[in-house]
């Protein structure tokens, strides 16, 4: 059960709570044990536990979704985050961006951000930024083209780091940079 | 020169187009040496790249939790249930 601590994050990310996330990772368990025969040795089985937890997400959480998802999302620009936290001024401040990022968004935010991200673009930077996978893995995991790995991470990002500024700026952390 | 500085700013302009790649690993190895040659001349660009970089480690930190023994639990049972039939009452 090696994969189980980072089974278990990304279900609380995708079902964003406790219980169904126990449910969810529960259900991947018995799905992978019984279809065990089908894994082929060779190939990834990380890959193979977390395409089987996807596919259980998604069949299992979709019907009970309350509302339609919502698909669009505000797009910005390249570095958006980085820019408007002063990027190269506070460098030269000797304070670096980085620090910042430590300073202003707490695990508690970063959680919030990525559960704010609608479902499809939360999927593709939770298998990306947190469990490390490749485009093609992603791909194979969420069964759609490459392409489209890559436009839902690129989207899914830039919305997250502009979740994230406005948490800081609804706390009065960051200056309003919006002009 | 104005041809240097116009060559510097469409390599700053290419460097962050292709950061998610570089980050991801995802680049031929032929354009990866060249924006990391890039990145170790140009001051402004390996910044964004290390806050980047710092972001990440914190979503990566920020998602990670810690298993409820009670799941691991579960999820043995369920196996075992699956493998050989109900647990005996005192065995849970």
């Amino acid at each position: 059960m090696e994969f189980m601590p980072s089974l278990y994050s990304a279900a609380l990310r995708m079902t964003r709570n406790p219980a169904d996330a126990e449910d969810l990772v529960q259900e991947t368990y018995l799905k992978a044990y019984r279809a065990f025969a089908s894994f082929q040795e060779g190939t990834n089985l990380k890959a193979w536990l977390y395409k089987i937890l996807t596919n259980t997400f998604i069949n299992a959480y979709r019907s009970k979704r309350r509302r339609p998802e919502q698909t669009e999302i505000d797009d910005v620009e390249d570095l958006y985050l980085y820019r408007r936290l002063g990027g190269l001024e506070a460098a030269a401040a000797g304070r670096s961006a980085e620090d910042e990022v430590l300073d202003l968004f707490t695990e508690g935010d970063i959680k919030e951000a990525i559960e704010a991200l609608p479902e499809q673009f939360r999927l593709a930077v939770l298998l990306a930024d947190v469990e490390g996978f490749s485009y093609k893995e992603i791909a194979e995991i969420l069964d759609i083209p490459i392409g489209t790995v890559m436009s839902r991470l690129h989207r899914g990002r830039r919305a997250l780091q502009k979740t994230l500024y406005d948490f800081g700026r609804s706390r009065g952390l960051v200056g309003d940079r919006d002009g | 020169m104005v041809d240097e500085q116009a060559q510097h700013e469409a390599d700053c302009k290419e460097a962050v187009e292709r950061l998610y790649h570089f980050l991801d690993g995802e680049l031929t190895d032929e354009r990866r040496v060249m924006i990391q040659r890039h990145l170790d001349a140009c001051s402004d660009c390996i910044e964004a790249f290390e806050f980047e970089v710092e972001l990440r480690a914190a979503i990566v930190r920020g998602c990670r939790e810690p298993v409820p023994e009670s799941l691991r639990v579960r999820v043995f049972n369920a196996i075992w249930e699956e493998r050989s039939g109900p647990l005996p009452p005192t065995s849970v």
